[in-house]
């Protein structure tokens, strides 16, 4: 199975649908070890983002990408809006202009997504970061790709992941942004990044399955 | 001609009147502000930012400076999108300390580079004297920081208010490294942290008064 400009719309728009279900969840881990604005943040984005596809939807899978990346960078705010812009801008522009999405091609773009935040960021595995939720997602999704799986098959294996790797952080100390001030009172709490990233992974493979 | 210069911080306020403040040490250098949000609350608008860059661009470029974390990605992501990112350069450097400096250095006709390296350099943390056991006499204790941070901003920052209230002359050692008892970066260099013991040294009139109220703050863990 592979996925046109119309399928990578409507999975952003299931995004869109879980992030604003998740906002108070989103809040609160972020009131623990940030300034918890990441749940507002993140809807008022998507929403955001929603309404730009109500407009028009681009025609290829990357333009998509690419609207939705500038449409963040604007509208988030906060850390996640750069990280995440850079995020979906990456991998935009690994998809180029195809007008088709396969499992290799995912995975390309999933990877330019997680070195684009890392890039970004300056944040490495074991920050207790988003970046503990992509690493995993990403290898996961190479590993399912290289398994023969399609887009939904790729996109599960990431998603599923990316939640271990979101419960991962709990553990962990904070070494970049706002919890990295709370050093090991940061413990005991999931990074609010790493689960966003987790429930964004797991819209795209609720919505292509 | 000069460099311009854009100040990125979450607060309007802060962007606006470090802008007015950087202008008076350099009148005929453009320097804007892009803090906050649209609607005045607290964050980075990326559209601002990117609006100021350009509109700071007299043909010499831009240099950019931000407050915290993802106010750099911003500025950052701001400089990637422009037509030309050679254009502008994000310096790292103190937000206030350095807008003074690089403002300073483009109204005195430095380049791009010069500029951001102006900012970059400014307010560095003051070099660690190499401490003599025993030097310069004075008074002298010992105390165990005891709180999660130890010496970092905060409490570094509540002792230097303090110490300045004394008419003395105060540092503060770790293992043997010293630091001036008035600065409060000078203090976060040290890099005291939970459990450290610190010895804080005071000469003059009120070294004394000066000691205990050190004393009185580590002991209390800085109001923590």
């Amino acid at each position: 199975m592979t996925c046109k400009a119309d399928g990578v719309v409507a999975a952003v728009r299931a995004a869109a649908a879980v992030i604003a279900e998740h906002r108070v969840e989103l809040i609160d881990l972020d009131r623990a070890i940030g300034d918890g604005d990441h749940g507002e943040n993140m809807n008022r984005g998507f929403t955001a983002v929603v309404a730009a596809l109500d407009a028009g939807a681009p025609e290829t899978p990357g333009a998509v990408l690419k609207l939705v990346a500038t449409t963040l960078i604007s509208k988030v705010g906060g850390a996640a809006g750069p990280l995440y812009g850079t995020a979906f801008l990456r991998a935009s522009a690994k998809l180029g202009t195809a007008g088709d999405l396969d499992a290799p091609a995912l995975v390309d773009a999933l990877r330019a997504g997680l070195e684009g935040v890392q890039a970004r960021g300056k944040a490495v595995g074991g920050d207790a970061t988003m970046v503990d939720a992509l690493i995993p997602a990403v290898s996961a999704a190479e590993k399912a790709a290289g398994d023969g799986g399609d887009v939904a098959a790729v996109l599960a294996a990431a998603a599923g992941a990316a939640d271990r790797g979101a419960d991962s952080t709990v553990d962990l100390v904070p070494r970049k942004g706002r919890a990295s001030y709370l050093g090991e009172r940061a413990v005991g709490h999931m990074d609010p990044g790493a689960r966003s990233s987790a429930l964004l992974l797991h819209a795209f493979a609720e919505a292509a399955r | 001609m000069s460099v311009g210069i854009v100040l990125v911080s979450h607060s309007a306020k802060l962007a606006e009147g470090l802008a007015e403040l950087a202008a008076q040490m350099a009148p005929d250098v453009t320097i804007l502000p892009a803090g906050g949000l649209s609607d005045g609350s607290i964050g980075t608008d990326y559209d601002e930012v990117v609006a100021a860059t350009q509109r700071a661009d007299s043909g010499d470029g831009v240099v950019l400076l931000y407050d915290l974390g993802s106010a750099q990605m911003t500025a950052e992501l701001a400089v990637e999108s422009l037509a030309d990112p050679s254009a502008a350069v994000v310096a790292d450097g103190p937000l206030v300390e350095g807008a003074i400096a690089a403002a300073v250095a483009a109204q005195s006709g430095k380049d791009r580079k010069a500029v951001a390296e102006a900012a970059a350099a400014a307010g560095m943390p003051e070099d660690l004297e190499p401490a003599e056991p025993a030097a310069g006499g004075g008074d002298e204790i010992e105390l165990e920081l005891r709180n999660e941070v130890g010496l970092h901003a905060r409490p570094a920052a509540v002792l230097v208010r303090a110490l300045s209230a004394f008419d003395a002359e105060v540092t503060v050692r770790l293992g043997d490294q010293e630091a001036d008892g008035h600065s409060v970066l000078a203090l976060m260099s040290l890099g005291a942290r939970l459990g450290d013991r610190i010895r804080v040294r005071a000469r003059g009139p009120q070294a004394p008064a000066a000691l205990d109220k050190a004393k009185e703050l580590v002991d209390g863990n800085f109001g923590e």
